[in-house]
């Protein structure tokens, strides 16, 4: 059913659809002395390097809703295509969507035309869509990639403005990241050494802002192929809750047992012949 | 009106020469009092002799860039010829004067053309339009006003236009909080783009240190 909209060019002007449905909830929701939860931002620390062999991203794991953390195993690294990978910060719902769509449009071009895409044009397509919405998607973005023309690393902002650059952070920690980042990135760095300071970046990040924690993600991609590590690195403060709650069967003992057989009568019979011809 | 996202609040500026036109850059993109790129390149091509320098909002600078290449491409391709500096500039003016209460994007274009040589058109917030032998752009332009034009004479060598840009640059840059990082400079001309950067620790050097 969604598939005749792919590849619809939007109507000219913004959607907000969505706006009045939230207001009209949230009247409901205020009547009953409930509150409507907040959207999930994901406080994040993320970055990226460009190395001698390819490109280098890292991010933390943890996505809050307010004060609490809503998710202790979020995802943040998106995959986009099988060469292009994508960290995002700001609200969860709109980097999560922002990039599925591009992802999806990716790979309608690369089936439309034979050919594998290059990180530009990924650049190029968020920018004109983060653009379209003057700042109103929330998504603050590292794209990663290795394509026939070498290894690039793009950030694109919620308002549409990209930059080129070797090394980036992003996030609530990116502050604390890019202080790592600074004094020790170097041009063409080795694989390990790269992934080594993706790690202390993030970390740092995890260490000096509230809104990241929890473990560390890496991935890695080469013109040989992608490493999607997760988690590269696992919290100290892990705790022992269950995630999942499944009994045995028998857990419950079975007291007393009683059958009692329903006795159903054929009242009516039609048959429908299928033209199989 | 109070801009989020990320401005290049800049020191911009370009001057023409006989033979073509040099135009110079700061390198400095924030985000409220943060640095997000200290090594921004806000000298854009538009065509092979035709750049724009950006300030004001990078998302907007970076987007009009983008319309108004294509849209030159295409003229130039229609035409079959290079296009003309003054065409690049309307077009500039033309997305900067009908969308002027939602963008903030202060441009200057210069370039090199057959007809008129090299020349500086700058299409400052709101959308106007002129051509002047120099120009000064963005937040950092205020304190080199009276370096530009007590030093600017008619009729310059590239040479001392590269040495007055350069010094303006980076006078600006040691007065102005929001313009900083790297010089970028490029001199246009008939033969071609002749890009350089200067570092901050090669920059001129001025008495009051």
């Amino acid at each position: 059913m969604a598939l005749s909209n792919v590849v619809e060019t939007p109507a000219s002007g913004f959607n907000f659809e969505n706006v009045s449905r939230n207001v009209a909830l949230e009247g409901l929701l205020e009547g009953g002395h409930t509150k409507a939860p907040k959207p999930m931002k994901t406080g994040t620390t993320i970055a990226g390097i460009v190395c001698k062999d390819g490109v280098v991203l890292g991010a933390d794991t943890r996505a809050t809703s307010g004060e609490v953390v809503a998710d202790k195993m979020c995802a943040k690294i998106h995959y986009i295509s099988p060469n292009m990978y994508c960290c995002g910060a700001g609200t969860a719902a709109d980097t999560e969507k922002t990039t599925d769509l591009l992802s999806s449009n990716l790979t309608i071009f690369s089936m439309n035309s034979g050919r594998n895409p290059r990180v530009v044009m990924a650049v190029n397509i968020l920018q004109d869509m983060l653009f379209r919405y003057r700042g109103q998607i929330g998504a603050s973005l590292i794209l990663g990639g290795v394509d026939c023309t070498g290894n690039h690393l793009y950030t694109v902002g919620p308002y549409g403005s990209i930059d080129n650059v070797p090394y980036l952070a992003m996030g609530s920690g990116d502050l604390a990241a890019l202080g790592i980042l600074e004094d020790r990135f170097k041009p063409n760095m080795e694989l390990e050494e790269a992934k080594q300071l993706v790690r202390d970046a993030i970390h740092s990040g995890i260490m000096s802002d509230l809104g990241s924690g929890n473990n560390i993600d890496i991935c890695v991609i080469t013109k040989q192929g992608v490493d999607y590590i997760r988690p590269y690195q696992e919290s100290e403060y892990k705790d022992k809750r269950q995630r999942r709650y499944k009994y045995r069967p028998g857990t419950t003992s079975i007291l007393t047992e009683k059958i009692v057989p329903l006795e159903l009568e054929v009242v009516q019979e039609t048959v429908q012949r299928m033209d199989t011809a | 009106m109070p801009y989020l996202g990320q401005v290049a609040v800049t020191t911009i500026m370009a001057v023409e020469y006989d033979g073509g036109v040099v135009i110079g850059a700061d390198s400095r993109t924030t985000t409220g009092a943060y640095i997000a790129n200290r090594v921004t390149d806000k000298l854009t091509p538009i065509h092979d002799r035709i750049f724009c320098c950006r300030s004001g909002s990078a998302a907007d600078t970076q987007a009009i860039a983008d319309v108004v290449t294509y849209q030159l491409g295409f003229h130039s391709i229609e035409l079959d010829e290079a296009p003309l500096v003054q065409t690049a500039a309307n077009l500039f003016k033309a997305s900067c004067y009908r969308y002027r209460e939602e963008l903030m994007a202060g441009i200057i274009v210069a370039g090199w053309d057959k007809r008129r040589g090299g020349q500086v058109y700058t299409v400052p917030v709101g959308g106007m339009l002129v051509r002047q032998p120099v120009s000064v752009g963005g937040s950092g332009s205020t304190y080199i006003y009276g370096y530009m034009d007590s030093n600017y004479k008619p009729n310059m060598t590239k040479d001392q236009c590269l040495r007055l840009v350069s010094g303006a640059l980076s006078l600006a840059m040691e007065r102005d909080g929001s313009s900083g990082g790297v010089v970028r400079l490029a001199a246009i001309s008939e033969t071609g783009v002749d890009r350089q950067v200067i570092l901050g620790n090669q920059l001129p050097k001025w008495s009051t240190a």
